[in-house]
């Protein structure tokens, strides 16, 4: 870099070796965000953090922690009671992870109602639902490492699904396990994708996520684009650098969520039953199945499609098939329009409905089955899905809002 | 560098070769790595036939003993609980296990070798949860038998699957013979 060259100094040393001020130029001092961020824009900054916590007390937890069929349940334990502030970083890990699907369902709700998915966006979006998929595999392989009756139902449950894949599904069930059930061999090899494969994959996507959004540029609650405005050194007009108008922000941000954060730490880490279930504290046995098995919050709603469903094969293929949509949800908007401001009455109608349906199925998937509970899951079902299908209905000749050209 | 000289025939020849020779031998190092999640000879062993000694069982009573790491019932079944067979067999999804798992010789109505003894794998055929036995519970078309509390599987004395519940089949019959009266091996198919 020649412009870097002239520098003197410990930072020219660096820079004529390594493209530090330039990363640092582009990605922070001199990366401009609209400067309309609102609430909603805490958290993106709030995953990373999270994301920080969970590797963090998770090295320290695999310092204590022994996976192994016979000793797992009692390290766990022996974390919790013997090893020095063992507690503190277990139930910092355990709340992180509940923590990080809040935060993350938060951002990807602000992604919908701002269309922040949307031209010229949809690859920052693919690389998002693929960390949100990896997360998903990250929770669950961890959910099983505690080696209680619910890390062993649940895992069952969920490995069993591959099973209801026509002809290689049996095979491919006792491949996964490495065991004719859940066994030693599944939780050694959970715990080596859960500490090693996918957190390197999760970090990598998140780079990608990061570099993706820097190269398009951050959308804005307005849903325009800032850089048909430019001042004379060819910035944004409305827009401010992210340091330090933005770090300093989302510090705010960072302290009330650590204020929160910790009130569940240190009073409620359990969360009644939400985010550690009561029978993850009996051990795994593999003769009986706990009375009431569901999974963890953040799987509910998924897991009460499944069950809404009276048939194996389908109510596998409808699970999966909610999570695809959320994928494909760049090709199935054909509107113009990104944010919520400005388009039409039946756009804000069918993004109620998608919160309702969700919340709802994620409520009933964490409770027992009842008729009444199934018909239920069945109009949220649909109401899930019919937002998709809604969407790309109205959206083909949708109502909008004439859409302002600068940020006021 | 000038096209002229350069043959782009055989370049594209060459970085084709290069990328499938490339391909191939990734596939191939897959292999080990994909095989060794395949359940080990340690774990193959284990699942080994086991033997199960059944001559203290009461009538209406229930054993679980392991085999390949899976709980297998052998209950012992009264009169009562036999004659419900036949009456609910038109609440069955698969009351003649056509679509089921069983050794021939337990494809019939009470799905064993003796009648009064069932043994079974104690999976469900749903999700792969352990249901309970239930021999007292008794509702409006149900007259007792398993029922899978995980998602609500019912399944008669015989392990076969009510309508209306999503377990797709009835519950899996092992392989398994009488070595004599008070003992069953389990996971073996008698010598004829």
């Amino acid at each position: 870099m020649s412009d870097n060259s002239s520098k003197n100094g410990i930072m020219g040393w660096i820079d004529a070796r390594f493209p530090l001020t330039k990363m640092w130029e582009e990605h922070l001092s001199k990366y401009y965000a609209p400067k309309n961020f609102n609430f909603w824009y805490y958290f993106g900054s709030l995953a990373l953090l999270v994301l920080v916590i969970q590797i963090v007390t998770g090295i320290f937890l695999t310092m204590h922690y022994k996976p192994d069929g016979d000793l797992a349940f009692i390290s766990v334990e022996y974390i919790m009671r013997d090893v020095d502030w063992g507690w503190l970083i277990r139930y910092l890990h355990s709340t992180g992870s509940s923590a990080f699907f809040i935060v993350v369902y938060l951002h990807m709700f602000r992604g919908v109602m701002y269309g922040s998915y949307q031209k010229p966006r949809e690859l920052i979006w693919l690389f998002g639902m693929f960390i949100y998929l990896a997360l998903m595999a990250e929770a669950f392989m961890g959910y099983l490492l505690p080696w209680g009756q619910m890390s062993y139902w649940g895992a069952q449950v969920i490995i069993s699904l591959f099973g209801a894949i026509p002809v290689i599904g049996d095979d491919l069930t006792l491949w996964i396990r490495g065991d004719f059930v859940i066994a030693d061999a599944t939780l050694n090899r959970f715990f080596a994708l859960h500490v090693v494969a996918v957190p390197l994959v999760l970090i990598m996507l998140v780079v990608m996520h990061i570099l993706a959004l820097h190269e398009v540029g951050s959308n804005n609650p307005e849903g325009i684009e800032i850089k048909k405005y430019k001042d004379e050194d060819g910035n944004p007009l409305d827009g401010i650098p992210f340091h330090p108008y933005y770090s300093v922000k989302d510090l705010v941000g960072v302290v009330v969520f650590l204020i929160l954060f910790s009130v569940v730490v240190f009073f409620m880490p359990e969360m009644g039953g939400y985010f550690l279930e009561h029978a993850n504290f009996v051990p795994a046995n593999q003769y009986q199945t706990p009375e009431h098995i569901a999974p963890v919050w953040y799987f509910t709603p998924y897991y009460a499609i499944l069950r809404a469903v009276p048939d194996k094969l389908l109510g596998v293929i409808l699970m999966f098939a909610a999570i695809f949509m959320l994928f494909i949800l760049p090709w199935i908007d054909r509107g113009k329009v990104h944010s919520i401001r400005y388009r039409s009455t039946s756009f804000k109608w069918l993004l109620g409905m998608l919160v309702v349906s969700f919340i709802g199925l994620g409520y009933l998937g964490a409770l027992p089955l009842s008729d009444i509970r199934t018909f239920f899951a069945r109009v949220y079902s649909i109401g899930y899905f019919g937002f998709f299908l809604g969407l790309w209905w109205i959206s083909k000749n949708e109502k909008t809002k004439p859409v302002p050209e600068r940020i006021q | 560098m000038s096209s002229e000289v350069s043959d782009n025939d055989r370049r594209r020849f060459l970085t084709a070769a290069t990328v499938v020779v490339g391909a191939v031998g990734t596939g191939f190092v897959a292999v080990p790595f994909i095989k060794s999640w395949n359940p080990s000879a340690r774990a193959r062993s284990a699942g080994a036939p086991i033997k199960a000694d059944i001559s203290k069982l009461e009538m209406g009573q229930q054993i679980i003993f392991k085999w390949q790491g899976k709980p297998v019932w052998v209950v012992r079944r009264d009169q009562k609980a036999l004659a419900t067979l036949s009456k609910v067999a038109e609440n069955l999804r698969d009351a003649d296990s056509e679509d089921s798992i069983q050794p021939d010789y337990a494809r019939n109505e009470h799905r064993s070798i003796k009648p009064e003894y069932l043994v079974i794998v104690g999976i469900c055929t749903h999700l792969g949860c352990s249901p309970t036995y239930r021999p007292n519970m008794i509702e409006a078309d149900f007259l007792g038998g398993f029922f899978c509390p995980c998602h609500g599987s019912k399944f008669d004395f015989s392990g076969r699957v009510y309508t209306g519940v999503p377990a797709p089949t009835n519950l899996t019959v092992p392989p398994h013979y009488y070595i004599d009266d008070g003992l069953i091996l389990i996971g073996e198919d008698g010598v004829a």
